[in-house]
């Protein structure tokens, strides 16, 4: 691996649009490893949050490369116990939010995030629908994407004889403006 | 008392009996929901994943609703509706760039004005209340589980302590139960993997259990619609993880206070659970 650190000759580096779009100063980190040791996650992770920001710190495209194609970039739960105990006081969730999205958009995202991100596009076109997350429509959506049909096949009745399953999606009067709001900011992304 | 209530999507479904014991138990204290007008979604755990500017527009098109309709407090019960409300707010009062943006996109001024609260917050404020209205003392040992989004990231929410909260403990004492000390308080459950990676939910809000359970606990009692939903409709995974057969009840906080203060378990929608929580009602001889 080329390790030098140069600035690469297409624009910004990785390290500046993170530290641009979420206001993180990714050289804040000084790689004391308190994040990764405390993520619940960090066990499943092919490269841990800690590891993420030292391949992002040094603008180096291969090893951007290599951030953007990690796993772990989509096991982040977004649970903020690594911000709330980083000395530093670096907001890691921002970053990884930020990750995932220029991991889509330079289609370099890891195969086993397909499940992951069907499911959030799933969730999100639900609300684009009707203002309100509608499961049963949720779970459909999901299911078309991902082809899982036979997933939680057995909880559905289960739930339903529970009144947690309302067949019917809630719309909200609101729904032209809640469009105008994903036009906006998703744009056409599917 | 009068308060803004956003339920948020999964009160409407999954969890449902959590909007059924928080109206129960404010009806009780005579704490007066009124609901934000025509309320979207927060953006959950989703709206972040995809797009930034998405969420942030998402909650604060609910607060801005919230100040059209007069109000200056909104209770957000689902743990996460209320990390992302407070969220958005903190971070358009930060940046009055985005705030801008986010205004535009929205269609609607928003100041930042109204204030988001948690359930836990605001049954603190009411605690003498309860207790004098406790006609049925919740005799119980109880794991108080609060999980990540009621109190992370610490400097945005500003409530409780970060990795040892107090407030649920000090609640469900004053009903009567005894909160057991443990390990997982603010442990993260698996959140939005429930339905992607069950696998890690079974480990993750496996060893919750585990530990609610070492610990003596009879109940865990919650306030996130996320936590409860995985620890109680995931339980055969976290079972066939765990390699046991536990069957300890996960409530609701107001499903807990709502069975003190002497309601019946049906308006709390203690039915509802999957493993069978209506054992924790107290026998007709107390």
């Amino acid at each position: 691996m080329n390790s030098a650190p140069h600035h690469s000759s297409h624009g910004e580096t990785l390290k500046a649009k993170v530290e641009q779009a979420t206001g993180v100063k990714l050289n804040h980190c000084y790689q004391c490893g308190k994040c990764a040791a405390g993520c619940p996650v960090a066990q499943d992770m092919d490269l841990t949050s800690c590891q993420i920001l030292r391949l992002v710190q040094f603008g180096d495209p291969a090893w951007d490369r290599q951030a953007l194609q990690s796993e772990g970039i989509w096991l982040c739960l977004a649970c903020e116990t690594c911000s709330t105990r980083c000395p530093q006081e670096v907001e890691v969730p921002k970053v990884m939010d930020y990750l995932r999205s220029e991991a889509v958009r330079q289609d370099l995202a890891h195969p086993r995030s397909r499940d992951i991100l069907a499911f959030h596009r799933a969730f999100m076109d639900s609300v684009r629908e009707t203002g309100r997350l509608y499961e049963i429509g949720l779970v459909a959506d999901y299911k078309l994407r991902s082809r899982h049909f036979l997933k939680d096949v057995m909880l559905a009745p289960k739930m339903y004889v529970r009144g947690k399953l309302p067949l019917l999606p809630h719309l909200i009067q609101g729904r032209d403006a809640i469009k105008r709001i994903f036009k906006r900011t998703l744009g056409s992304k599917p | 008392m009068r308060i803004g209530y956003y339920p948020g999507c999964s009160l409407l479904g999954s969890s449902r009996e959590f909007d059924e014991s928080v109206r129960a138990v404010s009806k009780a204290i005579g704490l007066e929901l009124v609901e934000v007008p025509d309320w979207n979604c927060c953006g959950a755990s989703s709206a972040h994943v995809l797009d930034h500017r998405l969420s942030l527009a998402l909650p604060a098109k609910i607060l801005a609703q919230a100040e059209a309709a007069g109000l200056t407090e909104v209770l957000a019960p689902c743990a996460a509706c209320y990390n992302r409300l407070a969220s958005a707010r903190a971070a358009l009062e930060a940046d009055p760039a985005a705030a801008a943006d986010v205004a535009a996109i929205i269609e609607m001024p928003v100041t930042g004005r109204v204030k988001v609260v948690n359930v836990l917050e605001v049954l603190d404020r009411c605690q003498a209340v309860i207790q004098e209205k406790t006609v049925a003392p919740f005799v119980r040992k109880v794991a108080c589980y609060y999980g990540c989004l009621l109190v992370r990231p610490p400097k945005v929410l500003g409530f409780d302590r970060a990795e040892n909260p107090q407030s649920m403990d000090r609640l469900m004492t004053a009903a009567g139960a005894e909160a057991v000390e443990w390990n997982f308080k603010t442990e993260c459950c698996g959140a939005a993997f429930s339905v992607t990676r069950t696998d890690l939910v079974a480990r993750m809000s496996g060893k919750i259990v585990a530990d609610a359970v070492r610990h003596g606990a009879e109940a865990i009692v919650v306030a996130c619609p996320m936590c409860q939903s995985n620890l109680d409709m995931r339980r055969p995974e976290i079972n066939a993880h765990l390699g046991g057969n536990s069957q300890i009840p996960v409530v609701f906080i107001t499903q807990a206070l709502g069975l003190a203060l002497g309601i019946a378990p049906a308006e709390l929608g203690l039915q509802r659970h999957m493993v069978p929580a209506l054992a924790l009602q107290p026998s007709a001889t107390v």
